[in-house]
């Protein structure tokens, strides 16, 4: 049965400062801009019955998908965190700590709103790091960039997905620190270049990277452990 | 067309948060003087705009008309004008950038001269004609000397690196009616970001904006960084793993087309 779903089109449970938000939901009402924003049934991810998991379809798909993604940034910069490669300078310490700080409330910020949703979120997924070695400098920096660059790609190509656009503007919210931090560990890695929004990167049109599910998933899945699948995107 | 007819169909913006944050902008603004009043032009919409603000429609209704599609890559492409002729002025000005930033500027100038032209492109593609390059006073009446003091010109880059940012986010439901159109902008976006977290970081700040502090930057920018305090994300607080500094900066707040335009126009002549 489809829900009836109502959402404000001005975004203003999204997007105002707490007070106005207050006096539009209350405290009861906490999660208003998901939980108004809902989702029809046939949209709720579902367990297969061999149990691997799959993201779901519509925007419970996206949101399952940015989750996974988010959970596989903020386990990376745990590891880091926790172990920080020898030598490390305070101001790299600080900006590792920043960016950890910010995926682990990316992660979960969308396992509240998926579950807000009334849908299952991803479970908690187990990585690998092959190749990573957690106390070289070069290594966490190459990977650093190479899971900004990812998400931001992974961003940028899933937005035209979203339906509700309180979700998008949530993504576009993210998406955009997602690249500051890019450009940070980009600039770490060779400062005084044009590497912080290299040609690598930027096209001559001047756009960045915007790639589809199955691309992010195919160049970010040798750091999944455990198996998901995406059927409506065609993974798994 | 010019500008302030775009403002005018701005005003239907699909994503202006509330009266009360306006209020707030423009008393920022009042900082820059006679510059205000130029800003104050569409003052004229707020009440039409605070009522719609509170009402309800379906997701399904929520996509933006055409019009507001071609109005918000008309907005894009002044911010972009806006830009490019700010770096190549820049970067013309013989004594102005050290030797070792001029990289980082010419990447910069490069990329706003290549959204100025995608944009123009893309406007005509939909059938409308590119709006023509404003007169631009970058020391938006005397205010700023960006071009004779290398610290104010970047002090005005991060300004207008994080007010991209910003105004290209709140454009995002005016533009998802069109998915091509709508993918390029969070392209652009994700540069924008780039941009300003690289000359952040020049400045000495964090490539993040943490509260609604710009970083070391004049109160006349304030306006930009207002509201990026927020730590209510969809009823989210962000605030409460890390504290209200990470937790705001751990997502970035919309401009209003409005407010967008308002900054915008403070560097118009």
């Amino acid at each position: 049965m489809e829900k009836t779903v109502h959402v404000s089109n001005k975004g203003a449970t999204l997007d105002t400062n707490r007070r106005n938000f207050l006096k539009l939901g209350g405290a009861g009402l906490l999660v208003a801009g998901l939980t108004l924003a809902g989702c029809r049934d046939e949209e709720m991810a579902y367990e297969q019955p061999d149990s691997i998991f799959d993201l779901g379809t519509g925007d419970v798909g996206i949101l399952n998908y940015a989750y996974a993604l988010e959970q596989l940034e903020a386990d990376f910069y745990t590891k880091v965190v926790n172990n920080f490669y020898s030598g490390i300078s305070s101001a790299e310490k600080q900006v590792f700590i920043d960016i950890y700080n910010h995926e682990v409330i990316h992660r979960d910020f969308f396992k509240a709103a998926i579950t807000a949703a009334g849908a299952a979120p991803t479970p908690n997924l187990e990585f690998k790091y092959d190749g990573v070695d957690f106390n070289s400098r070069t290594s966490i920096l190459a990977t650093a960039k190479a899971l900004e660059d990812t998400g931001v790609a992974a961003y940028n190509g899933a937005g035209k997905y979203i339906k509700n656009l309180d979700y998008l503007v949530i993504a576009g919210k993210i998406v955009s620190v997602e690249a500051r931090h890019a450009a940070a560990i980009r600039d770490i890695i060779n400062p005084g270049s044009m590497d912080f929004a290299g040609d690598d990167v930027i096209g001559s049109n001047g756009l960045d990277v915007a790639k589809e599910p199955k691309d992010i998933v195919a160049a970010a899945g040798s750091f999944f452990k455990t198996p998901f699948t995406w059927k409506e995107q065609g993974i798994g | 067309m010019n500008l302030l007819t775009i403002l005018d169909k701005l005003s239907d913006d699909k994503f202006f948060s509330t009266e009360t944050s306006r209020l707030g902008s423009l008393a920022q603004f009042s900082d820059f003087g006679k510059k205000a009043a130029v800003a104050a032009i569409p003052l004229g919409l707020g009440s039409f705009m605070a009522t719609s603000a509170k009402g309800e429609t379906t997701q399904e209704a929520s996509f933006a008309a055409a019009s507001a599609l071609t109005d918000a890559l008309q907005l894009a492409l002044t911010l972009e004008y806006l830009e490019d002729e700010y770096y190549r002025l820049g970067i013309n000005t013989s004594g102005l950038i050290p030797a070792a930033d001029k990289v980082v500027f010419q990447q910069i100038s490069k990329h706003e001269t290549a959204h100025v032209v995608f944009l123009k492109a893309a406007i005509s593609s939909l059938g409308e004609t590119p709006i023509a390059k404003p007169n631009f006073d970058f020391t938006a009446g005397g205010n700023f000397q960006p071009f004779t003091d290398y610290q104010q010109f970047m002090t005005l880059a991060q300004a207008f690196e994080d007010t991209g940012v910003r105004a290209y986010k709140g454009q995002a439901g005016n533009v998802a009616s069109n998915k091509a159109v709508l993918q390029a902008a969070l392209q652009i976006h994700s540069v924008e970001a780039r941009h300003a977290s690289k000359v952040r970081r020049m400045r000495m700040n964090k490539g993040w904006v943490e509260s609604n502090n710009g970083g070391n930057m004049p109160a006349a920018t304030n306006a930009v960084y207002a509201g990026e305090e927020n730590v209510t994300q969809a009823g989210y607080n962000t605030s409460t793993l890390f504290g209200a500094a990470a937790g705001s900066a751990s997502f970035d707040e919309i401009l209003t087309g409005q407010q967008a335009s308002m900054i915008a126009g403070l560097f118009i002549s």
